[in-house]
């Protein structure tokens, strides 16, 4: 289990290495971080990182929810399959089939009307959006099939249009479901390597891109700066999730036991 | 009176579970996603399929099929490498599942944590990583020449190319699992020890049974990201294995090998698909999802 954590351990160490060598420390530096935040194109790149996992996250969540009330509420058995499996194609293939399958739509589409440049930002978005969508529906789903349908004919009986019911009593009721399909899909968009270096363009880089081509061809101790600071980051945020969510465990079942209690001196 | 009071409810439900399930919100809700997965899920497929069965002509042919078996090797290749990994996985992965499924809740919530921070960390950073250790020149190297060994790197290896994979995807492999011994109910383990079984017993007759769903879809998610993979050959393989990512790769640099590219990854792709779905027919579970 430590052995997972050696080598990161190692890079982070090494990255405040004073001398450019791997196989002794031979001195404590911020050298490497010096030229890290020198170098322009690491922001730009960490900033579209950024924008494109909280856009293509958002977007493929207000499809991907639509999508699993279409399909929960499909009555063409056939269809609901079909559209499932379909679905599920980006999660099941490698990546990198999705990604060569995706660069040679572009392509061709892009020849067809004679765009000048077929990569770059808009075929990250949708390629992003693309892979998020299973993992938005997928969380959500469950949401809306384990919800009571006596809450929606209530709503309907009480004179709620099934439009006016969705909004009012289901989507609040899946809320959990879209916040961690949200969150995956954030994730997963910051995380993507592969399929992100077939549909990409030079002038389009995302931080997994950039160390990439930095890497490309020797050990650059200014990544390993990089390295240390994204994991530092994760580090910190899974920390703080967990922290939260333990917290919110242990307040909610006093919660409820309060609200028992005053149900019964009523 | 009873009777038919409940009758009307009945009535009442089902007709308004007809209007929901036709009203227009309903209808149109999925629509949105059909069309996105039409234009970017199938299309691209479609392209795929159509580039792999034409020349750069245009023309139709089965060319580019045919000549696949100069990859036979490459083939044969990624599939051992991928194979050992996910062997390795199983033997590393399966006895850390047992032991942490055996843990209490609150040391287990614990030791899943720190599975899962590894996977949050992009393979990328992680395959580096790896690379600092394995290095010429790098800190196992300086250690084994400070022992008096020759200096020897390990990039370039099939060993690395491997460790690499599992170092990898091991936690792909150690989550499903431990989520289906965890939901194993224990009073089949106790039943087995009162009726006599040992530890070793026990563990061989009732929980690597009731596990083999979460064996299977470990050995899905270590599996198919391997056979694929072109960074971690490329890093630790220091560019002396061509793995099928690899080619697949070097196919797209040049418009001009796109279709013998389109073809590997058809062939690769048809190949994954009908062994995930020979491996769904002996589990139905879907552990996979529960933790991704």
């Amino acid at each position: 289990m430590l052995l997972l954590y050696a080598p990161i351990l190692v890079l982070f160490i090494f990255s405040f290495n004073e001398s450019g060598n791997l196989g002794s420390f031979t001195g404590f530096s911020v050298k490497w971080y010096r030229e890290l935040f020198r170098d322009s194109t690491a922001f730009t790149a960490l900033k579209n990182t950024l924008l494109l996992a909280l856009e293509s996250s958002l977007l493929a969540t207000v499809i991907g929810t639509f999508a699993a009330l279409g399909i929960y509420r499909m009555q063409n058995k056939y269809l609901k399959t079909t559209v499932t499996s379909v679905t599920n194609i980006p999660m099941m293939n490698p990546d990198i089939v999705t990604g060569v399958s995706m660069m040679l739509f572009f392509v061709a589409v892009a020849g067809m009307f004679n765009f000048s440049s077929a990569l770059g930002k808009t075929t990250m978005l949708i390629a992003h959006t693309t892979f998020n969508l299973p993992y938005v529906i997928l969380s959500v789903l469950p949401r809306f099939k384990q919800m009571d349908k006596s809450l929606t004919e209530a709503a309907l009986d009480l004179g709620c249009t099934p439009a006016k019911a969705f909004f009012k009593v289901e989507l609040p009721y899946v809320v959990p479901g879209i916040v961690s399909g949200a969150m995956l899909g954030f994730t997963l968009s910051l995380d993507d390597f592969v399929i992100s270096h077939f549909v990409s363009s030079p002038d389009f880089q995302t931080l997994p891109l950039y160390i990439y081509n930095q890497t490309a061809h020797n050990v650059k101790f200014s990544m390993y700066a990089l390295c240390s600071l994204i994991i530092a980051a994760i580090l910190f945020l899974m920390l703080a999730i967990n922290f939260i969510g333990a917290k919110s465990d242990n307040t909610s079942p006093k919660q409820t036991k309060t609200e028992q209690r005053k149900l019964a001196k009523h | 009176m009873n009777n038919s009071a409940k009758v009307r409810k009945k009535v009442l439900a089902a007709s308004s579970k007809s209007t929901i399930e036709r009203s227009w919100l309903a209808r149109i809700a999925a629509c949105p996603h059909i069309l996105w997965s039409v234009l970017f899920i199938i299309a691209p497929l479609m392209f795929v399929a159509y580039f792999a069965f034409t020349d750069s002509a245009g023309n139709f042919t089965f060319e580019n099929i045919t000549n696949l078996t100069n990859y036979g090797e490459t083939f044969m290749l990624s599939v051992f490498f991928s194979l050992i990994a996910t062997v390795v996985c199983i033997i590393i992965g399966y006895p850390l599942a047992y032991f942490i499924a055996r843990l209490k809740p609150r040391k287990q919530k614990l030791f899943i944590l720190l599975l899962m921070l590894p996977m949050w960390i992009s393979l990328l950073i992680r395959t580096y990583s790896l690379m600092a250790l394995l290095d010429n020149g790098g800190i196992i190297s300086t250690f084994l020449v400070s022992l008096g060994f020759e200096k020897l790197s390990f990039i370039g290896t099939g060993g690395a190319v491997i460790l690499g994979m599992v170092y990898d995807y091991l936690p792909y492999m150690v989550l499903p699992i431990y989520t289906t011994i965890s939901k194993i109910d224990v009073r089949c383990i106790e039943a087995a020890a009162d009726l006599g079984c040992n530890g070793w017993q026990t563990v061989k007759n009732v929980v690597f049974p009731l596990s083999v769903p979460g064996i299977i879809s470990g050995v899905t998610m270590v599996f198919v990201p391997s056979i694929s993979t072109f960074y971690i050959s490329q890093k630790l393989g220091g560019g002396a294995f061509d793995l099928i990512g690899d080619t697949i790769e070097r196919q797209f640099q040049n418009k001009l090998t796109y279709h013998t590219g389109a073809a590997i990854s058809l062939v690769m792709m048809i190949l994954i698909l009908i062994s995930l779905a020979v491996m769904n027919r002996f589990s139905d579970n879907d552990g996979g999802e529960i933790i991704v």
